[in-house]
């Protein structure tokens, strides 16, 4: 595989960088939207994320990647006595070994039975064993999905991922096989507006949206055509002079993660949270509850032990964005409202 | 500057030329960059009419372009958007394109690719001869077909040979096929946004990611694209998505083939250059002054900078040099990112752009001045005010109009063009017999027969492996089923007129406004036709980019005469290009009726009235539903006489609010 620019050498784009390291702290925010420019680094940042994850430990030689002291959530096979050699599964975890957090990507011209997983085709000729051969959801368990161009992906496709993401289960009944599997990912799309829009049932499925700008200010410029020059020029050399501060951030994910179920977020935040919703018009509760985890992702990332306003703050916009009932015509876009319904609710 | 406007483009071409002259000479083709300089000068340049500019000057604004040009550049152009020196005249520009052409063959794939606008003829023929002969004779070069399907393009199961081999094999896309070459779009301002984006993604990664019909595989990719842009109008072009990743913008439209002399490089003369390319440093001065050009150029996204450093890069190495130069990044800037400007640079030149032509000062004493003026000034400026005189005049005239080409255009034409291949959305496949338009899906049949074959066997068969042959019965067979959806585009035409602003052209924006937003939730494509002043024009083609259909209606200027007719005639032609491509149209037009100028712009109120009665009963003709919004203070009776002619349904703004408006419209589009 080439070589992939590191996350932390990004230049700007804090938001966006921002919102991928909520997610993968807890990924139960919901996706993440990145909408903007194009060559503003939306594509490079999900796969220098791949890079920098840490690893995860799931079951050996499951195709879902299950965690092996989640119970609950394992995969048929896994759950299943017998799969291992040693017989019962309840003397102990199946034996398990660190693999890299997958972040799949999803190319535009993929077919539907690669997505959901369909019948082995060549095991069906060659042998005629009616075998079920994963499709990319199945390797996204517990990982990433990743779509670029969002906006141009088929249809029928977007049904299919949102019906899953929502579900956290991918149920396969085709070609006489009825499989169900696990199918807990982070769905990361990006794309331009300019191609078209997002409809809105899927817009709202995202928990945080990114609004991603070229930058304008001579030195920013300048700093990003450097960096991806030095990269290109030489991405062993440039890789090596990042890895400490990738390791860094790495060390700072894991401390997160640690962290979450400890940070607590107090009643007052609560109703800030709940007031900010109202004042700004979001549709539905989900806005609350993204923006409450966000926050509390947030403060764990910056290894706070409780949520405060300052962390709802920085989180307000990405959360509640698109959650705005839409006015499809007002110039600034949502931009403007939501910022004015923070400055107002939380102060400035 | 600002006291001696004249002395711009003379300016800009001293530092590239003499630089290039002295130090390429060494370099391998006779007369290759060295000639760079544009040696068609002032006097000579007007002889040289480019054919093509006939064709595809950019309208009305080609005068205005002209007037406003210092008389320096007042030479043989074409399109407005003009890529590499089109202001050049043709033997010049052919000269430009060949530089172009060379720095391509020495880094393709570094740079991506080529958008090369030219009808098919022999002068582009020509181009691409050139290329073949530059580029290493083992390079794979492809052409992509227009229409290409998933499987061709992308990879995925090789049905012949899956039936015959009785096991999946795979077939290799055209893209995998291509790896390490060069691929050829033909029509590429067809090239609708589906095909756009995979190639884009091919582009950036140089890999292929194949996840269909059974196979998921990652193939190596690497390959740089020439485009073959043969639009003939401004909306038709490359689409954005794509444009972007590629370098280079050539236009051959005003060259003749006589003018189409400049010999090409030849393949063994850029051997070294291309070995040198990877050893070639780049001074950060030159990184920050292309950045700085491509700031104060109005370039945005931060890939074109890279590419400019790329062609600079390759510029150094063709002349033998291991550092980046001035000369290289002069040149590189002018051919990556003067195409891609949509800004003038700020001041000192602004003032003399706008100003009407200045008396012609003596380019000699100019040149001099100017070149004492090099020495003081950082790079970043002169890199600037070389390319600013490449930027094509066309740019000026839009800028002064306050049209600055928008990002994001071309999506409309070509997005027209995916429904032929995909009728509907699939859902899936059933069982049944193909024939009758039904088609075979051959994956889900090969499915629904692979259970099957360990039983078809004949009994007691030899297996000896490979002779097995696949057993597909008849009730195997799937068939596609799609679901066929009519799309329907929304065309709005809304009379912009002096009488139609006094009155309220602000609520009817405001009505539109709120049509749009039920648009938006139908997923309806909306297209803008406005009239007013002499004429009507479409503001906005079909599209379903609610970004783009706001932004048209914020800058939708107002006052002028009522050309009635045009504006009807206008709805007109777009409603018949909807209903060409078999999709539904629904026609909201926005007036108060009362036209007072004729067809040809003339004032003349009688003339006006016929004429609209003529254009109603075309637009009767056509079927289209249409709802009239009269937005006179007071019913009028001169709207309701052309609701009926057209036979639309009236409705009064006063009794217009919102809910009466999307309930009208709705009625409509359920009525299809």
């Amino acid at each position: 595989m080439a070589s992939v620019f590191p996350f932390t050498a990004i230049v700007g784009q804090d938001e966006m960088k921002l919102a991928l390291l909520i997610a993968s702290v807890d990924p139960s925010v919901g996706g993440v939207l990145v909408f903007g420019d194009r060559g503003t680094g939306k594509s490079t940042a999900v796969r220098a994320l791949a890079a920098l994850l840490p690893p995860m430990r799931a079951v050996t030689g499951c195709p879902y990647g299950c965690e092996p002291s989640r119970v609950a959530g394992l995969c048929a096979a896994c759950r299943s006595p017998g799969k291992t050699a040693r017989g019962r599964r309840p003397a102990g975890e199946p034996p398990s070994a660190l693999r890299p957090v997958p972040v799949v990507d999803l190319p535009l011209g993929a077919t539907e039975d690669r997505v959901v997983g369909a019948l082995d085709l060549e095991r069906a000729l060659a042998d005629g064993v009616k075998a079920f051969e994963p499709g990319l959801l199945a390797r996204a368990n517990r990982g990433f999905l990743y779509i670029d161009e969002a906006n141009l992906l088929e249809d029928h496709l977007v049904d299919l991922l949102l019906d899953v993401a929502a579900s956290g289960e991918n149920v396969v009944e085709r070609e006489g096989l009825s499989i169900r599997h696990p199918a807990r990912f982070v769905l990361v799309g990006s794309g331009n507006p300019e191609e078209g829009e997002l409809r809105p049932q899927l817009l709202d499925r995202f928990g945080l949206s990114v609004e991603v700008k070229t930058p304008t200010d001579l030195p920013t410029r300048i700093e990003v055509i450097r960096r991806r020059d030095a990269f290109e020029r030489d991405p062993e050399a440039f890789l090596a002079a990042w890895a400490r501060e990738e390791r860094r951030l790495r060390r700072r994910l894991e401390a997160a993660r640690e962290r979450l179920p400890s940070v607590s977020v107090p009643d007052g935040i609560l109703e800030q949270a709940a007031a900010l919703c109202l004042k700004a018009g979001t549709d539905g509760l989900r806005g609350e509850l993204t923006l409450m985890r966000a926050a509390r992702a947030l403060a764990s990332l910056d290894g706070d032990a409780e949520v405060t306003v300052a962390h709802l703050r920085r989180v307000a916009a990405p959360a509640l964005r698109h959650r705005l009932r839409r006015n499809p015509l007002e110039d600034a876009g949502s931009a403007g409202r939501i910022e004015r319904a923070i400055a107002e609710q939380l102060g400035a | 500057m600002s006291d001696r406007p004249a002395d711009r483009p003379s300016a800009a071409v001293v530092p590239a030329a003499p630089l290039a002259g002295e130090q390429r000479s060494p370099g391998p083709q006779q007369g290759g960059p060295g000639a760079l300089r544009p040696t068609g000068g002032t006097a000579g340049s007007s002889a040289f009419p480019g054919p093509g500019s006939a064709i595809a000057g950019g309208g009305e604004s080609v005068p205005e372009a002209r007037a406003a040009m210092p008389p320096g550049d007042r030479r043989a152009r074409n399109v407005p958007d003009g890529p590499i020196g089109a202001s050049l005249p043709g033997a010049d520009l052919w000269r430009e394109a060949m530089v172009a052409l060379t720095l391509f063959a020495i880094d393709p794939h570094g740079l991506g690719g080529v958008v090369l606008r030219a009808r098919a003829g022999p002068v582009r023929d020509r181009w691409m001869d050139a290329l073949a002969e530059a580029l290493p004779a083992s390079t794979v070069r492809r052409r992509l077909p227009s229409g290409i399907g998933d499987t061709r393009l992308l990879g995925g199961l090789d049905l012949a040979a899956t039936l015959a081999a009785g096991r999946p094999v795979a077939a290799r896309g055209l893209l995998a096929e291509a790896d390490g070459g060069v691929v050829i779009a033909p029509m590429a301002e067809r090239i609708e946004p589906g095909l756009a984006a995979r190639l884009a993604g091919v582009l950036d990664r140089g890999e292929v990611r194949v996840e269909r019909e059974g196979f998921g595989e990652t193939l190596p990719a690497r390959v740089a694209l020439v485009a073959l842009d043969e639009g003939c109008d401004e909306d038709e072009r490359v689409p954005a998505a794509l444009a972007e990743r590629l370098a280079l913008r050539i236009d051959l439209q005003a060259v003749a083939l006589g003018q189409a002399i400049e010999p090409a490089p030849d393949a063994a003369d850029l051997a070294a250059p291309r070995a040198m390319l990877p050893r070639v440093s780049c001074p950060d001065e030159v990184l920050q002054a292309m950045c700085a050009t491509a700031l104060a150029l109005g370039v945005d996204s931060p890939r074109a900078g890279l590419q400019a450093l790329r062609a600079a890069r390759a510029a150094a190495a063709l002349a033998g040099r291991t550092q980046v130069d001035e000369a290289d990044a002069v040149l590189a800037a002018r051919l990556v990112l003067g195409p891609r400007a949509t800004r003038l640079p700020p001041a000192p030149e602004d003032p003399s752009e706008a100003a009407p032509p200045p008396p012609d000062p003596p380019a000699a004493d100019d040149e001099d001045r100017s070149g004492d003026a090099q020495q003081d000034r950082p790079l970043e400026d002169r890199v600037i005010e070389a390319v600013a005189a490449a930027v094509p005049a066309g740019l000026l005239a839009a800028l002064q109009a306050g049209l600055a080409p928008r990002a994001g255009r071309g999506g409309g034409r070509a997005e027209a063009a995916r429904r032929g291949k995909l009728r509907g959305r699939p859902l899936g496949s059933r069982a049944g017999a193909p024939g009758a338009g039904a088609r075979l899906a051959v994956i889900d049949t090969l499915r629904a027969a692979a259970p099957w074959q360990r039983l078809r066997q004949p009994a007691g068969a030899v297996i000896d492996g490979g002779g097995r042959r696949l057993q597909v019965r008849r009730e195997d067979f799937r068939i596609r089923r799609y679901r066929e959806r009519v799309r329907t585009t929304t065309v709005f035409a809304v009379d912009a007129s002096g009488s139609q602003a006094l009155h309220r052209l602000g609520e009817a924006k405001g009505a539109v406004e709120r049509l749009l937003a039920d648009c938006y939730v139908r997923r309806d494509q909306v297209a803008l036709v406005t009239f007013r002043g002499p004429g009507a024009e479409l503001a906005l083609p079909p599209t379903r980019s609610l970004t783009r259909a706001r932004r048209s209606l914020a800058g939708l200027p107002g006052g002028g005469g009522t050309p009635l007719a045009s504006g009807l005639d206008a709805a007109a032609d777009v409603v018949a290009a909807v209903q060409h491509r078999g999709d539904s149209a629904v026609l909201v037009l926005i007036t108060d009726g009362r036209g007072n100028l004729a067809r040809d712009g003339q004032a003349d109120r009688e003339r006006a009235r016929s004429e609209a009665l003529e254009a109603a009963a075309t637009l009767r003709a056509l079927g289209v539903r249409t709802l009239l919004i009269d937005t006179s203070p007071r019913p009028a009776p001169a709207a309701e006489a052309l609701a009926q002619a057209i036979g639309a349904q009236y409705l009064p703004l006063p009794l217009a609010d919102a809910g009466h408006l999307s309930g009208a419209v709705r009625q409509l589009v359920s009525a299809s």
